[in-house]
């Protein structure tokens, strides 16, 4: 098989794939869910158990069934979520959320670590670019050197080197 | 109430004519910390000067080499003095010497013997006795092993004892364990009994858990040790890794059981039906965990290739400081956490000792960083040295996260004045898609050979993964998996489905370099499958053991993932009430109360049917333990492979006298325990020496020794 006819193959095959992943996704797009879930899991208890509102195991509790309360208020009354988590703030302050907002300074709790993995990730490449760029040092020409110029010998070597696991030895 | 207190005043009394040899056995343990200060400050002194000596070439009154085993011989003794004071604090304990009010707090004279022992590391002064008295035993062994090599030994040796000044210090000066409760005097009356060890902390895990976690922390200063002294003495070649290797995955293996203990510990005894919750203790235990098996990839890069001397350098002193931050958070309370046992002053102590370790990093880097030039160079983007690159990059990225995620309050509250909290939903957002690219680097990096590789072989070793890939993931969706609930995205499901698609394409990449190996030596040796894979782990035990330990982190990324899928439900359970859950049925025997010296229980017997058929019976329980006056829930759960069903007491309600029940059915969590399991069994496969060629060759019959002359010299 040419390689043109290879490569459409193989595209073919991964957007079989897609194809297959896709109608199954729309298979489920149906399940009802719990809002009060989603949302008592966005909360904190304010009991001082620094649990989730809707991890709270306290029998006795005496800020759980309240909280969950209020929710279950908040959201007979049609407010949207983000009223609802508005409303938590302006009663318990910023620590009734489980998380940091996406607004102001806590904005940066969510950019400062992709911002991190991105700056890491492109000095990586940047780095393997380099030392690539720098060539073979001494021992690396030496290898050269000593393997055979002939294909059939660098075909076998490189198949010991696979069978025998020497060239990814841990 | 008035017979309780002359009993009370009595027994006190009474005690107090056989309390001399507690007060004696105080004595003795404070005597002990301080000699074993004195010891500590003298070998590092000692040490220090004679290696400054030996380096320098400068003659002394005395010769150094004397001078360096006098100061080795301070720290065995050392040990000996540490170990004097920690035997006295148990001593102590069982003969409930309520005089010491480290005791007094921590103990009871109806604690079950085992959680005697764990009142040793229940409170602040006693764990960092046990941080010392664990370091001393590494240091005695370091010290006893000194003849693998002398000058470096006497290095690593002399860094410990600094170390060690550090924690002695602050037993001595800041957290006596042996402090005499105030205004007491010898032969006085002391408390007829004490407050009791703090109930989450009576389980039996809770005996074996904390020694493990500090076993891990306390051993990353051996290779912290040897790493910095090696630089300090610009030790040649890279001898000193393959010395530390042993402890460092000894030290990595206790860290790793401590850290899953604690889960299963928090599965068991928390009742909230999780085993990780990402608080801040939890935390500080991971991220030395992440730096510590970065370093243990990228060093292998050091001893193959001669690269990346400095980045693992600064990786086991990250995994050191970490190690202290770690100690710090959990000790001085600087961020709120669900089990921060103790709580105290002692923050500023160990930001200097911070401070000072990482200045005596930095200098000795930059006096010496000539000395961590790189010896060779990369040649492809796609190749064994960059997979360890990347994966040294996803690991410092999670470890970053966490810690940025743990310190956010913090810094929030300094910049806006208001504190925010990050829990669970934004390490899920965050961490949990770095965690699953980290598990694809697990699968992806052994495929890829050293140096370079070609589209033909990147072909050859990816097609089998990917298929496992997308089977998974439509098998997932076929059997009613699937991500996406009420139009839109559900992340615990999406992820639930990469983890599984990941983590099947991983296990077959790493089952079929398995077979491939095993394939080759079962040709030429006739052998059968199983035992050329045996042949094969035992001939590159390192590299293989390491494939084991990888299988047992997807497995437990497959336990993981089920959390996803977690269900509960709460009722009031009268006599033969009932309630449902997956598969099972629960129905109430009864409910009763017990008592024993130590607690009083309330308990429900419930029998669990699954298809009309009773299967198996479980008993929750709700404990209140009558010294410290504080409740605990025994949760009952019912593990199999598919699934736990995790039923927990929640308590009675006031107004009916009925339990109220909560049921869980969490899928998978078994997987998890069961990695540890697979991961402790590869870490000590890969600890085992391989087969050398000459060894090998001893078992083989002549004839077939020729021909496997290839296969034994490949790998390591």
């Amino acid at each position: 098989m040419s390689l043109p006819s290879r490569l459409k193959f193989w595209t073919r095959a991964v957007e079989a794939c897609v194809l297959v992943v896709a109608i199954c996704f729309s298979l489920g797009a149906t399940t009802p869910t719990s809002r009060l879930n989603t949302l008592s899991h966005q909360l904190m208890c304010q009991c001082g158990c620094a649990q989730l509102l809707g991890e709270c195991d306290h029998v006795g509790c005496p800020d759980r069934d309240k909280e969950l309360s209020e929710l279950t208020t908040d959201m007979a009354a049609g407010m949207t979520d983000q009223q609802i988590m508005d409303a938590f703030v302006a009663k318990y302050g910023a620590t009734v959320l489980a998380a940091p907002t996406t607004k102001g300074f806590d904005l940066v709790a969510w950019i400062a670590p992709f911002a991190v993995f991105a700056a890491a990730l492109l000095g990586t490449i940047l780095l393997i670019r380099r030392w690539g760029g720098l060539g073979g040092k001494p021992l690396e020409a030496a290898t050269a050197g000593a393997e055979s110029s002939d294909p059939a010998d660098r075909e076998r070597l490189e198949r010991i080197r696979r069978e025998t696991g020497s060239e990814s030895g841990f | 109430m008035e017979n309780e207190l002359v009993r009370r005043e009595v027994t006190g009394f009474s005690r107090a004519c056989d309390n001399h040899s507690g007060v004696l056995m105080a004595t003795f343990g404070s005597f002990c910390l301080l000699i074993a200060l004195v010891l500590a400050a003298y070998n590092l002194f000692a040490g220090a000067v004679a290696l400054r000596l030996i380096a320098t070439g400068r003659a002394a009154r005395i010769s150094p080499e004397r001078l360096a085993d006098t100061a080795r011989r301070a720290g065995i003794a050392g040990f000996v003095a540490v170990t004097g004071a920690a035997f006295a604090l148990i001593w102590s304990v069982f003969t409930n010497d309520f005089s010491i009010t480290y005791i007094l707090e921590h103990s009871n004279r109806a604690l079950p013997i085992p959680y005697k022992f764990a009142a040793l590391w229940s409170g602040q002064e006693g764990s960092l006795l046990l941080w010392a008295w664990l370091l001393g035993i590494y240091g005695f062994v370091l010290r006893l092993r000194h003849k693998t090599d002398v000058k470096l030994y006497a290095y690593a040796g002399t860094i410990l004892s600094g170390i060690q000044v550090f924690f002695l210090a602050v037993l001595v000066f800041a957290a006596p364990p042996f402090s005499l409760l105030p205004g007491y005097v010898a032969g006085g009356p002391i408390p007829a009994d004490g407050n009791g060890l703090n109930p989450l902390l009576q389980y039996p895990e809770m005996v074996i858990h904390p020694p493990m976690l500090y076993l891990g922390y306390v051993g990353f200063s051996v290779p912290f040790a040897f790493a910095l002294g090696a630089l300090m003495m610009r030790y040649p070649g890279e001898k000193w890794i393959r010395i530390t290797r042993t402890w460092t995955m000894v030290t990595w293996l206790f860290l790793t059981c401590g850290i899953f203990l604690g889960m299963h510990w928090a599965y068991a005894v928390l009742g909230w039906g999780g085993y990780w919750g990402w608080d801040p203790v939890e935390n500080a235990s991971f991220m030395p965990w992440l730096t510590g098996t970065a370093f243990l990839h990228s060093v292998m890069m050091q001893e193959r290739k001669g690269m990346m001397k400095s980045w693992n350098v600064w990786l086991i002193f990250s995994t050191f400081l970490l190690t202290m931050l770690g100690t710090l958070l959990t000790r001085a309370g600087l961020v709120s956490s669900v089990h921060a046992f103790a709580q105290s002053s002692i923050g500023t102590w160990f930001v200097v000792f911070m401070g000072i370790v990482l200045a005596v990093c930095i200098f000795t880097y930059i006096l010496q960083r000539g000395h961590l030039k790189t010896e060779h160079h990369m040649e492809s983007l796609v190749s064994r040295e960059s997979s360890f690159l990347f994966n040294n990059l996803v690991l410092l990225t999670a470890c970053f996260v966490i810690l940025w995620g743990t310190l956010f309050p913090i810094i929030s509250e300094y910049v806006q004045g208001t504190k925010v909290t990050v829990g669970a939903p934004f390490y899920n957002r965050v961490a949990v898609p770095i965690g699953l690219f980290l598990v694809f680097l697990t699968g992806v990096g052994p495929l890829l050979p050293w140096r370079a590789t070609s589209f033909k072989a990147i072909k050859r070793n990816f097609v089998l993964p990917v298929i496992a890939l997308w089977v998974t993931v439509i098998v997932c969706l076929a059997v009613g998996v699937r991500p996406w609930k009420d139009g839109s995205l559900d992340s615990g499901s999406f992820y639930a489905v990469v983890a599984f698609a990941v983590a099947a394409a991983v296990l077959t990449a790493i089952i079929a370099e398995f077979l491939r190996g095993a394939g080759v030596i079962s040709r030429q040796t006739n052998r059968n499958l199983f035992a050329a894979t045996w042949l094969l782990t035992r001939r590159n035990t390192r590299r293989y053991g390491g494939y084991i330990v990888h299988i047992g982190v997807v497995v437990v990324v497959i336990g993981l993932a089920g959390s996803a899928f977690n269900r509960s439900i709460e009722s009031e359970m009268g006599l033969h009430s009932k309630m449902s859950i997956g598969p099972y049925t629960l129905e109430c025997m009864g409910f009763t109360q017990d008592s024993n010296q130590n607690y009083n229980s309330d308990y429900a017997v419930l029998d669990v049917d699954q298809g009309g058929k009773k299967i198996f019976q479980v008993t929750p329980e709700r404990r209140f333990y009558l010294a410290s006056g504080q409740p605990q829930t025994m949760v009952a759960i019912h593990s199999i492979p598919e699934w736990d069903l995790y039923v927990v007491y929640e308590g009675t309600n006031p107004d009916t006298g009925q339990p109220i029940i909560k049921a869980f059915l969490n899928p998978l969590v078994g997987w998890i325990w069961f990695g540890l399991v697979v991961i402790v069994f590869g870490t000590f496969v890969a600890l085992v020496p391989s087969l050398t060629p000459a060894t090998a060759a001893l078992r083989v019959p002549a004839a077939k020794a020729a021909p496997m002359t290839p296969v034994l010299k490949g790998g390591d």
